[in-house]
């Protein structure tokens, strides 16, 4: 609240339309899987690093727009979007190198 | 309790912070927000415990678009379409509900009932997709074997997977059906058994020269499940102990077990979210048509639920890359 209550309706439907076309872009790629995407890469394939980037591309739309973080107070944006990327920056790193481990450990145990 | 708090009680906003806004944001609002940012931790967990699990199970872990390649009343291989179509419908879900938003923002009753509506329409159809989902994925589509290794051992014909119902024509030997209260031992029970017997699949595959065995395993050069030769596979095949059709938290013909155990545990949380929003969505529904908001002068409350709604939508974007794309 606190700020002005115009329509926004264009706004509105520009967003369904970025939203459409980026889920259409992924689905598109993982039924196509082309190859240089698919079996080249830095770290995981590009692929995966397209996936990961147009994923948060959607994240930043839906909490921008519908959620209505771009008319928030800065500092409040902050305190909810930084406390998020954060945590679940830290957790994810964390966890991914233990599973990478894991699989080191283990796989050399496991019988084909 | 009253002398406790630090601001003027006799005021009716009390429950409502005191009427003290920081960061311009109403006490309803703020805490909608902040419960979001917890949630969407608890998910964040969710998610990455499957990432963990994942790359522990790097080099055999089931290739989601051999998973789901089902849509309704349509036979045939169609990866992702259906997942696709319900990601477009929870978008347009929250679509219709920033609309119910900024129709509330201008005071307009009826638009802001009659979006409400949609959305709760769009929520039922995605919960209908995902139990729909969950239905095909529980039933299979292919069958498969498990070996005393407790490795999944699919069947190839001509480099496409095959059911097992396409190449054995025999019919049981065993005499093994399935206990029931009525025709077993009248004390016992079980769970559905698979419609083959190991011996079958076993005779049915050694009649067809032309099938091969293909493994969980993934080859990291392709990217794609190692197909083992005639005499692997046969070797393979011998060591099979039970049939395993469709899945459950024990096992699966995709693969490793714990890929359906993290599917049905974090598409079902977020199921039940979904689930949720729409119980919500209804009741602010119907407090919009009584005009509840209309008196109250403001249409916030339809804002806040909004909020979670759009959550739900956040989340399932994540869920759709990690399960389906990634």
């Amino acid at each position: 609240m606190g700020h002005a209550h115009e329509s926004n309706t264009k706004r509105i439907w520009i967003v369904l339309a970025i939203l459409s076309v980026v889920t259409a872009v992924e689905v598109g790629l993982g039924i196509a899987k082309p190859e240089s995407l698919h079996l080249n890469g830095f770290g995981t394939s590009w692929l995966n690093w397209i996936f990961l980037i147009l994923t948060i591309v959607k994240a930043y739309y839906i909490a921008w727009a519908f959620m209505h973080l771009e008319g928030e107070k800065k500092w409040f944006r902050r305190s909810l979007v930084w406390t998020a990327v954060f945590l679940i920056s830290y957790l994810t790193f964390i966890v991914l190198i233990e599973g990478s481990y894991l699989h080191e450990t283990l796989a050399p145990l496991v019988k084909w | 309790m009253g002398a406790n708090i630090a601001v003027n009680s006799d005021n009716k906003e009390t429950w409502g912070g005191g009427g003290a806004k920081p960061f311009g944001a109403s006490y309803g609002k703020m805490m909608m927000w902040f419960f979001i940012l917890s949630d969407a931790l608890t998910f964040s967990g969710f998610l990455a415990a499957y990432g963990l699990t994942r790359f522990k199970f790097i080099d055999s872990w089931p290739i989601a678009d051999e998973v789901f390649t089902h849509i309704p009343f349509i036979h045939g291989n169609f990866p992702m379409y259906y997942v696709a179509f319900m990601t477009f419908i929870l978008i347009v879900s929250s679509v219709t509900m920033v609309l119910a938003v900024d129709a509330g923002h201008q005071m307009k009753q009826k638009k802001v009932a009659w979006y409400m509506f949609a959305t709760i329409v769009f929520g039922l159809i995605f919960v209908g997709s995902q139990a729909w989902e969950w239905k095909t994925f529980i039933k299979g589509s292919y069958g498969a074997v498990k070996t005393s290794d407790n490795h999944i051992l699919q069947f190839v014909k001509d480099g496409h997977q095959i059911a097992l119902a396409d190449f054995i024509h025999t019919d049981r030997k065993d005499d093994r059906i399935h206990h029931t209260r009525k025709n077993g031992l009248w004390f016992d029970q079980e769970p559905a058994i698979a419609q083959y017997s190991v011996a079958q699949v076993q005779e049915a595959f050694k009649k067809d020269p032309s099938l091969l065995i293909r493994t969980e395993r993934v080859n990291p050069e392709t990217k794609q499940k190692i197909v083992l030769s005639r005499e692997e596979s046969l070797a393979q095949l011998a060591l099979a102990t039970r049939v395993v059709e469709g899945a459950n938290l024990i096992e699966n013909e995709y693969g490793n077990p714990i890929f359906a155990d993290f599917f049905f545990f974090i598409t079902g949380f977020h199921g039940f979210h979904v689930f949720s929003g729409i119980v919500l969505n209804i009741i602010i529904f119907f407090n919009v048509i009584l005009g509840t908001y209309e008196r109250r002068g403001h249409y916030e409350m339809v804002e806040k639920v909004g909020l979670y709604w759009h959550f739900v939508d956040l989340v399932w974007v994540f869920v759709f890359t990690f399960f389906y794309l990634v």
